[in-house]
């Protein structure tokens, strides 16, 4: 074999992926699209152009730019941000399972968002709530990894995601209990079911600033993810510096997840189903499948949130919800097809 | 000429102390066999070695100090074998291969500069591994696939190879090719320091054994002298049958039952 067909080979397959983002990549632009046209009043895509772009009519112009613009571009910045963190969490345990709902993360997120609320403090112009969750995600992301310590195996980090986010379940419901107002419950309540129903420019100026800041971080340590393939120790003997890599990945993981439970409560699963979609299409290089890991949380959020519009019910479905009910099985069959991993132990 | 040196090496893995006063000092073109019963400390001094644990003493390497080398000065002048030959992900032989450029700066295996990839090419042919170059490590066999591990090790193309068990669990005949290309390696001026449960391919191959025992260095010298009836008899329990074969060296240990 010649430097020549090295590259091209190399090439050849790059192409291919590159194929792939693009595609996604248009996916994700007509989901954008759709969302914006999606409502009581349904907008053409052209329509929806137009008034994005400050033409139509007045009225069309404030449904998409004012009602429905932040709320799909949360859509878009969280679905992203869910999938880049389970695709690095992934890639940083060497586990496909590992995600952030898994871990408890946004679990203990909502928890500091929860205590924050029961107290007083939130206020939409105010950085308190997400401070607090991103503080909150970031304990619990680096108990997890504290308590499973290095090369820790399926069965440890599930056991010990179990207990974290049990544990950020049990003090929100302390808060919930505790709370003598009964209007602070339900929004606290209607809030722990993840949705991004009438959020405004406030919300997403909120938000938007620690997802991605996290997003940089993660995507900053890809090629570290790829050389971890070889594990802990042959990747530090690369150049590695792991410890450094791990708190890396538990600051981006909890800038984004605490960032974006702070303004739509908790939304899982979408971290653990994205970047499976993506390894048939992408190969299993951790360090590639963090882009279009991201996109197709984006496509994920985006769908469920135009799906939650177009389902008819007497009451509106939260999205949390949704994705829940959606991941959870898939989580159940991903279990199924890692079985002799699980059943392996510690291994 | 002295390439790597350790001076009264100490590691502890938690509150065990592992390592006492470990000092060597090894010469470039060599293959060292490192051995030692289960639990000696084979493991640790191959990562103090490298720097990848911490430890108190001095390790030199050509003359530098390894504490005041950059993390990927280091990755350069050692390439590190584990145990186990582990991929967690079912990634291209060529792509794992491809990895023994990271320290050289080359993270990303679709974008590799000739020199670098003449340097994965050199590493894959020196083990026979080109054939395999698309197909996925995990579909490998384990002979295959503890080839494709040590080409990844001999694209670092460093001056030092440390490599762990790099024999375990291969059937006889792949364990002798594994020997000989390393000893291959060795013989164009590399150190190799090789850690092995099998004295006869130790004898066999190596220069120099180091024998370690508690954490201590039990023996240090060629193959005969580190090897002899005492050492075995106090550091393994063991007695072994001697001979030459093919006017190679040849241990069968021993132990009555």
């Amino acid at each position: 074999m010649s430097v020549q067909d090295f590259a091209l080979a190399a090439e050849v397959a790059a192409r291919r992926r590159w194929g792939v983002t693009a595609a996604l990549l248009a996916l994700v632009v007509l989901l954008l699209v759709l969302s914006l046209g999606i409502g009581p009043v349904r907008l053409s895509p052209l329509a929806v152009i137009e008034a994005l772009f400050g033409g139509g009519s007045d009225v069309a112009q404030v449904i998409v730019r004012e009602i429905r613009l932040p709320r799909t571009i949360l859509a878009f910045a969280i679905g992203g941000i869910l999938g880049l963190s389970g695709a690095a969490l992934q890639g940083l345990l060497r586990n496909p399972l590992a995600s952030p709902s898994l871990f408890g993360a946004p679990q203990s997120a909502a928890f500091g968002a929860v205590l924050v609320i029961a107290l007083g403090l939130a206020d939409v112009r105010s950085y308190a709530l997400p401070v607090v969750a991103i503080i909150a995600a970031f304990g619990s992301v680096f108990a997890l990894l504290a308590i499973a310590g290095r090369n820790a195996g399926l069965l440890i980090l599930i056991l010990a995601g179990l207990a974290i986010s049990s544990f950020a379940g049990a003090a929100t419901a302390l808060v919930m209990n505790l709370s003598s107002n009964p209007f602070v419950v339900l929004e606290i309540a209607f809030w722990l079911l993840g949705s991004l129903e009438d959020r405004s420019v406030q919300h997403v100026a909120l938000a938007l600033p620690f997802i991605i800041a996290g997003a940089a971080v993660l995507l900053s340590q890809a090629n570290a993810f790829r050389a971890l393939t070889l594990g802990e120790e042959a990747a530090q003997s690369l150049g590695v510096d792991v410890g450094r890599l791990r708190l890396l990945v538990i600051t981006g993981v909890a800038l984004g997840v605490g960032g974006a439970v702070a303004v739509t409560g908790t939304i899982g699963f979408i971290g653990l189903v994205a970047p499976h979609l993506m390894r048939p299409l992408i190969g299993h290089d951790p360090a590639r499948l963090l882009v279009p890991s991201a996109l197709t949380g984006s496509a994920l959020l985006l769908a469920a949130d135009i799906a939650v519009r177009i389902i008819p019910s007497t009451s509106d479905i939260k999205v949390g919800v949704l994705t829940s009910i959606i991941g959870v099985p898939f989580f159940l069959y991903l279990i199924m097809r890692e079985r002799r991993a699980l059943g392996g132990g510690v291994a | 000429m002295t390439l790597l040196s350790a001076t009264a090496l100490n590691a502890s893995l938690g509150s065990r102390k592992v390592l006492h006063d470990v000092s060597l000092s090894l010469e470039a073109g060599h293959l060292a066999a490192l051995v030692g019963p289960n639990g000696a400390g084979k493991t640790t001094l191959l990562r103090a070695l490298a720097g990848l644990i911490p430890s108190d003493g001095e390790v030199r390497i050509a003359g530098d100090a390894l504490a005041s080398l950059q993390l990927r000065e280091r990755a350069k002048r050692f390439a590190y074998l584990p145990q186990g030959h582990m991929v967690h992900w079912p990634l291209p032989a060529r792509d794992i291969v491809a990895l023994g450029r990271y320290p050289h700066g080359a993270t990303d295996p679709a974008r590799l500069s000739p020199r670098d990839i003449e340097a994965v090419l050199r590493a894959m042919q020196a083990v026979d591994v080109i054939e395999f170059s698309d197909r996925r490590v995990t579909e490998l066999s384990g002979g295959e696939r503890s080839r494709v591990a040590l080409a990844r090790v001999l694209a670092v193309e460093a001056p030092v190879i440390l490599a762990d068990e790099p024999t375990a669990s291969l059937d006889p005949r792949h364990q002798i090719d594994v020997m000989q290309k390393l000893r291959n390696v060795a013989d164009t001026g590399v150190l190799v320091i090789v850690v092995t449960h099998d004295l006869g391919l130790a004898a066999r191959f190596a220069d120099h054994v180091l024998v370690l025992s508690d954490g201590r260095l039990a023996a240090q010298g060629a193959p005969d002298e580190a090897l002899s009836e005492n050492v075995l008899a106090n550091v393994f329990r063991i007695s072994a049958y001697r001979a030459e074969f093919q006017r190679e060296a040849v241990i069968v240990p021993w132990a009555d039952v």
